[in-house]
């Protein structure tokens, strides 16, 4: 176990795990899209998770760094809200706020970033990009939603682990990069039928079965 | 390699030194004319090819013998394509002729070779000191540079092994390998080499820790993924000298207990890739290179395509892309010396940084330490690009400042127009403007000014060039080689670009420029990886150095270079339209101009796609055609209604 110290409080944390799991296991919130427990190296991909550590010039993402004792850190500075915000309002200039028909609805991530940042589901700073068309039925079983996607890699990281090589990747580059699947030429198998893992861990339901489309 | 067989290896090499010595010899003595034509990309670009079958061709047809060498790019671009003809029997030194083309090539053979007149008009200089032609380290182009990494290039044929061991080249290796780990390391760290890749890195620190690093493999990189707009040293170095980065990378490998070397080529660069394997395959038959026993040392050598993405140049990024995943950063640390490819302590060094270091070892750490300045020794390539009247490679020693690059190496600015900025370190870097010519070129000094070192790429550009437009293309080129990876630099760069166009179309509002600021900041704070951490510097230098021109496209809608084509127009001073000239009419590709009533010409803004071919085609007594901006300034001329 290590002990360190979060917005002046002591907590304790077991030994080898990110700063980021052991605020989370300690209550202490830090928004974070991309992490998921126990992950090994982690993509460091939403940049969400800043925090400020003493020593540190500047704010470091959270997963990215290990629990250390004597650790002193901060996660609700300025610096650190104002990246938060920022990256924030980023994702939502690409997504499609329509959480009345959005199977994510009342459990997604977004929503409860919002609540915590202060920050609109629709922040009216910044143009507005959505992806046209709005959805890829290319696979037999799956549908993919660019526009609620928010790039965090969940699926793929699960798929590479269930399946070795994952079915799925990301494609296109810059600010036209989606999830795209290959791999097999027939993903109706059972590989994919039974596994179905991806559709489960995605925060924002882009990816979801065919039928599950509209709740 | 064993300690025991290093008299051995000595001898071994020494076998081949004396091969090489002798080759080069039997070539000097022969009587005949030497021909060496400048074959990297960029000579074949000028025409060389063509150049080089003129000279076959007419040396057929007059019945002369002479040898043709295709040498790498001596860095002359604006000189390509490229001759140096060596003609002892002439009485005259090696001759270095500037843009060969098959015509003028055709003529050489003619009056030099079968007459002996050397043709004087299309010579440049001579190589060599002599009575009389002018040498060309006489002219600031070369007397001002100082070669460390390039002074082969363009000399020897970089398909030729032999050609790079007769000018010394592999001894540093042997040298090398005489020595223990930590005294080359050591040697290199007292040279005060920093990576020349961009940030700077000491390259001593960096080998350092990779050769304590545990690890059951060790490889050693090097980063020719060049991929900066307008910088090119890298495809010329291994394109032109080819063994000299591979005698760097062996030297960096035996030092840091490398057992594989891999060079990470862009595939875009098709002939430095096959010279580079080429050169391997000679450095193994030769018994330089090998696995287990039979190189030197245990060394395995291999070549690596890139496939076309610029964050590759990134080092974490180029690993997975060596893995064979999407070519992605990821978090640093763990650092590749600690834990790279497959997981294996890794060494990755630009091109130059390994090209430095045969002649580090050669000649020692003090000698290197005394070129360049003080906190950055050595030289600087830069590819010097744009308004200059004499473009191309220049290695010069650090701290030379941007004004003597510029003006004095370079030439300065073409056609009388003054100079406005210059750009440094590609999409990385920023723009500086004429207040910053004296600060001087080394890694601190440019960083400090608000640009960075980079690759060494540097755009200089005149008056005509607007800032605005200029942060744009470097902005759309982030964006589109962003990998997508994280929010700030997939999305940021987006809103980046999309602000950035409104105001070169004169949609600006108020707020504009704030919010740029603001989002730049924030992505240079909050990205992954250098790619996104340095997009917005060519927006926050130019925002900072160029800032009245941002707000005339704002406020006036006019923009103050006349470059983008939105905020201006063209129009015709009837009081110098020459009556009945139709030079602009036949160059206009949309038909918008027509004849007044008095038979002069008129320009219908609303067909006019502001090409500048009009311009162009104006006679110069005339010179009537005229640019403004904001376009509504044009004053408006009535087509006559047809009759």
């Amino acid at each position: 176990m290590v002990r360190l110290v979060v917005n002046d409080l002591e907590i304790e944390a077991e030994d080898g795990i990110s700063v980021l799991e052991a605020c989370l296991n300690n209550g202490i919130y830090i928004p974070n899209l991309c992490f998921i427990n126990g992950m090994s190296s982690p993509p460091v991909s939403c940049r969400m998770c800043f925090v400020e550590i003493e020593g540190e010039a500047r704010p470091v993402s959270s997963c990215a760094v290990k629990a250390t004792d004597g650790m002193k850190v901060r996660t609700d500075t300025e610096q650190v809200r104002g990246l938060q915000r920022t990256a924030f309002q980023l994702l939502m200039s690409v997504h499609d706020v329509d959480c009345g028909r959005c199977p994510a609805n009342k459990r997604c991530p977004l929503q409860r970033i919002a609540v915590f940042l202060k920050v609109p589901l629709r922040p009216g700073r910044l143009e507005k990009h959505l992806k046209n068309p709005d959805v890829d039925n290319v696979h037999p079983l799956i549908d993919y939603y660019p526009n609620r996607c928010m790039l965090c890699g969940k699926c793929i990281f699960v798929c590479r682990e269930k399946h070795g090589q994952p079915r799925m990747t990301f494609a296109k580059r810059g600010f036209e990069t989606v999830i795209s699947f290959y791999g097999e030429k027939d993903l109706s198998g059972p590989a994919c039928k039974e596994c179905l893992a991806c559709i489960d861990i995605c925060p924002v339901r882009a990816i979801v079965t065919k039928d599950q489309a509209v709740e | 390699m064993n300690p025991a067989n290093r008299p051995e290896m000595t001898q071994r090499f020494e076998a081949i030194y004396n091969e090489a010595v002798a080759r080069k010899k039997a070539l000097n003595e022969s009587s005949q004319p030497m021909i060496y034509i400048g074959m990297a990309t960029c000579g074949l670009a000028a025409g060389a090819l063509e150049t080089r079958q003129s000279f076959e061709q007419t040396l057929l047809e007059e019945d002369l013998a002479a040898i043709i060498r295709p040498v790498g790019c001596i860095g002359h671009c604006y000189a390509e394509p490229v001759v140096i003809i060596d003609h002892p029997s002439s009485g005259f030194p090696p001759l270095f002729y500037q843009q060969v083309t098959p015509g003028k090539a055709k003529m050489l053979v003619k009056s030099f070779l079968a007459g002996g007149d050397p043709l004087f008009e299309h010579v440049l200089g001579a190589m060599k000191a002599n009575d009389m032609v002018p040498q060309v380290t006489d002219f600031p182009r070369f007397s001002q540079e100082e070669r460390i990494v390039m002074g082969k290039c363009g000399l020897i044929d970089p398909e030729d092994i032999y050609d790079y061991i007769a000018e010394g080249g592999y001894l540093s290796l042997i040298k090398a390998l005489t020595l223990s780990q930590d005294e080359i390391i050591k040697e290199i760290k007292n040279s005060g080499l920093r990576g020349r890749g961009g940030a700077g890195f000491l390259t001593g620190r960096k080998w350092g820790l990779a050769k304590d690093a545990q690890g059951l493999k060790k490889f050693v990189i090097c980063n020719a993924d060049e991929g900066d707009p307008g910088a090119y040293m890298d495809r010329t170095i291994l394109e032109s000298n080819p063994h000299q980065v591979l005698e760097g990378m062996a030297i960096c490998a035996y030092a840091v207990g490398a057992t594989e070397a891999i060079a990470y080529v862009r595939s875009e660069y098709p002939i430095a890739v096959k010279r580079v394997v080429t050169a391997i395959s000679q450095a193994e038959e030769l018994g330089l290179f090998g696995e287990g026993a039979q190189g030197f040392f245990d060394i395995k050598f291999s070549v690596f395509k890139g496939s076309g993405a610029f964050v590759c140049g990134e080092e974490t990024a180029l690993i997975q892309s060596l893995e064979g995943n999407r070519g992605m950063p990821r978090h640093r640390p763990p650092y590749p010396v600690q834990k790279g490819l497959n997981g294996h302590p890794t060494v990755i060094n630009n091109v130059k940084t390994l090209a430095s270091v045969p002649a580090i070892i050669n000649k020692g750490a003090q000698w290197y330490r005394d070129i360049g300045a003080r906190q950055s020794p050595g030289t600087a390539i830069f590819s010097v690009v744009g308004s200059v009247v004499h473009p191309g490679l220049v290695e010069i020693p650090m701290g030379v400042t941007l004004e003597t690059l510029i003006f004095d190496i370079c030439g300065g600015i073409p056609n009388k127009k003054g100079f406005k900025a210059v750009q440094i370190g590609g999409p990385s870097g920023g723009c500086l403007p004429a207040d910053f010519l004296a600060t001087p070129i080394d890694f601190d000094s440019l960083s400090g000014a608000g640009a960075m070192m980079g690759s060494g790429g540097m755009v200089v550009m005149d008056e005509d060039t607007c800032m605005v437009n200029v942060a744009r293309y470097f902005v759309d080129f982030t964006q589109k080689e962003s990998c997508g990876k994280c929010t700030f630099c997939r999305i940021g760069t987006r809103h980046l670009l999309d602000i950035l166009d409104r105001i070169t179309k004169g949609e600006g509002r108020e707020g504009d420029l704030e919010q740029l600021e603001s989002l730049a900041l924030a992505i240079k704070a909050g990205s992954l990886c250098g790619l996104g951490k340095t997009a917005p510097n060519p927006i926050l230098t130019s925002l900072r150095y160029f800032r009245d021109e941002y707000e005339a496209h704002i406020m006036e809608k006019r923009c103050p270079a006349g470059m983008c084509r939105k905020l201006t127009a063209y129009y015709i001073d009837l009081d110098r339209c020459a009556r009945g000239c139709d030079a602009c009419v036949g160059s206009c590709p949309v038909e918008a101009i027509f004849t007044t009533k008095n038979r002069k010409k008129g320009i219908d803004q609303s067909l006019c796609v502001k090409c500048g071919e009009c311009m162009a085609a104006c006679p110069q007594q005339y010179d009537a055609v005229r640019k403004v901006s904001p376009p509504d300034k044009a004053p408006v001329i009535e087509r006559p209604v047809e009759e």
